[in-house]
């Protein structure tokens, strides 16, 4: 069961592996985090749920890189941007599967999955976001 | 209306910004501290300075961490405490406000507070890795987010909020390479035109080369001391009357806005209020513009403007040498360079410059009060200083 995670940012990610997006909502305060905390940043309370967050938000800003660590280099230019979801939350990823120049602030994206990476520190699987 | 000083600054110094091949980042700070130590020689360094607190984000550069000793080694200071700083790219405006909290302490009468950082003998890649550590590493550097795409991001809505152009940005690049032309110690001592920073190439859209800051070899120092002792070193003290330290989300998406850099603005009231005065008493600034767009939202986060109206400034003139409120007259990160954990305290020495009138072709007629505003990563540490002349 989900309750078995801890609220950690390592399981936000075995989450990911499993096609979920995950939050940590507060049992005290009711404040949704994500990323998830092992501590509420309101009301410090340690007693959270996880609750599975809305895939499809709001693009509320991006740039299209060219000029990247050593790691992405194969990959420029690459789109990333930040998503509002319908919860409220903010999640930033890299976009795919648009043209750069085709990218809008205000343009419905949702959150997919890319499961190719195992999921323990420093390396997890990637989130992207892509047009529903 | 002038201010209490809270410490007084009787030196300065600052290595000569740019490719320094050759040269490790603790001769660079001797290089600074030796400058210091020459523009004050009423000041015996061996027996004065009590504390050296340095500024330097990264060992990746260099492979060389436990920068306090080692800095204090070669500027000839030990056996007196030193201490390294890491705040990315405020690490010396947070040594500073370090400094005077140990002056203000009560138990040091005299502190040597500045900043290094050796770029250079890196790729650009390696660069713009070690950079990005000052970001989020699980939800920004791992989805690729590098340091020039968080200010795109940023500048992406204050062009879709507000209208801010492209070219407004180029602006600030021209303008702050016409100062840093002017800077016989500036990395890049020539002036670009607007055709030329339109046209180079893309970093992050919407930032292109000459939107982003250099990658840049220097060392920078100021000598302070308790007030009532400034005298006994130096007839032109520079005065600190306020300062402003303020954190804020590690992630650019974790905050409410991104057209403002809130520590800054936080960190600004704080020491205009210590200061006693806002900031139409300003002669002289120097902010932190590690991109274009980050001076225009300065501009907005310490009430030189209106939010969203930065851009304007900077397209009316307002902001150069002979404007109404002259910004980044050493050339700001843009061109003078910027050796990350040397820029605060290099703003610094710039400001001591221009309040003492040794700031040659590019000083600001009569200037008394200036201020310096120093941010780490996409905003997560803001320092801001308030200086006047005695």
């Amino acid at each position: 069961m989900a309750e078995a995670h801890p609220f950690t940012i390592e399981s936000f990610y075995k989450y990911v592996s499993e096609g979920k997006l995950m939050a940590a909502k507060c049992s005290r305060c009711g404040t949704l985090h994500l990323p998830p905390r092992s501590m509420c940043t309101e009301c410090f309370s340690t007693d959270f749920e996880w609750v599975e967050s809305g895939k499809i938000g709001k693009l509320l800003t991006y740039t299209v890189i060219h000029v990247s660590p050593v790691q992405f280099q194969s990959m420029v230019p690459y789109a990333v941007g930040i998503l509002r979801l319908q919860d409220g939350l903010n999640l930033p990823g890299m976009i795919r599967g648009v043209k750069p120049e085709e990218i809008k602030v205000g343009m419905e994206l949702k959150v997919d999955f890319d499961r190719t990476l195992p999921s323990q520190w420093p390396v997890w699987p990637r989130y992207f976001f892509r047009p529903p | 209306m002038t201010g209490k000083p809270l410490v007084s600054i009787v030196s300065a110094g600052l290595a000569r910004f740019g490719r320094r091949e050759g040269i490790y980042g603790r001769e660079l700070f001797a290089e600074a501290a030796k400058e210091a130590f020459e523009r004050c020689p009423e000041l015996d360094p061996k027996k004065d300075i009590e504390n050296l607190i340095v500024g330097h984000m990264g060992e990746s550069y260099e492979h060389q961490g436990h920068t306090g000793p080692t800095v204090c080694d070669w500027a000839g200071l030990l056996p007196i405490p030193s201490v390294r700083t890491e705040s990315a790219c405020a690490s010396s405006g947070t040594a500073l406000r370090l400094g005077i909290l140990s002056i203000l302490s009560g138990m040091y009468d005299i502190a040597m507070v500045g900043g290094v950082e050796k770029m250079t003998s890196r790729t650009t890649p390696e660069v713009t890795e070690f950079l990005a550590m000052a970001s989020d590493f699980p939800f920004e550097q791992w989805h690729g987010i590098t340091f020039p795409g968080l200010y795109a991001l940023m500048a992406t809505v204050h062009m879709h909020k507000y209208g801010t152009t492209e070219e407004q940005m180029a602006m600030v690049a021209v303008k702050n390479h016409h100062n840093g032309a002017l800077n016989p110690k500036a990395h890049m001592q020539r002036e670009v035109t607007l055709e030329k920073a339109m046209s180079s190439r893309v970093i992050a859209w919407p930032l292109k080369l000459y939107d982003c800051s250099l990658i840049t070899d220097g060392a920078s120092c100021i000598i302070m001391t308790k007030p009532e002792l400034a005298k006994r070193f130096t007839d032109t003290p520079v005065h600190i009357t306020g300062s402003g330290h303020a954190s804020d989300a590690i992630g650019l998406y974790e905050r409410e806005e991104f057209t403002t850099v809130s520590a800054a603005k936080l960190a600004g009231r704080e020491a205009y209020k210590m200061a006693g005065i806002d900031h139409h008493k300003l002669d002289v600034a120097e902010v932190h513009d590690c991109f274009t767009i980050a001076e225009i939202i300065a501009y907005e986060d310490l009430g030189f403007c209106k939010p969203g109206e930065g851009g304007t400034l900077v397209e009316n003139g307002l902001t150069t040498i002979e404007g109404k409120i002259p910004v980044n007259t050493s050339g700001g990160l843009k061109s003078k360079g910027h050796p990350v954990g040397a820029t605060g305290t290099a703003q610094a020495y710039e400001i001591y410059l221009q309040l003492t009138e040794q700031a040659e072709k590019r000083q600001v007629d009569g200037a008394e009060i200036g201020l310096t505003h120093n941010v780490g990563g996409s905003g997560a540490t803001a320092t801001v200083h308030i200086y006047r002349r005695e």
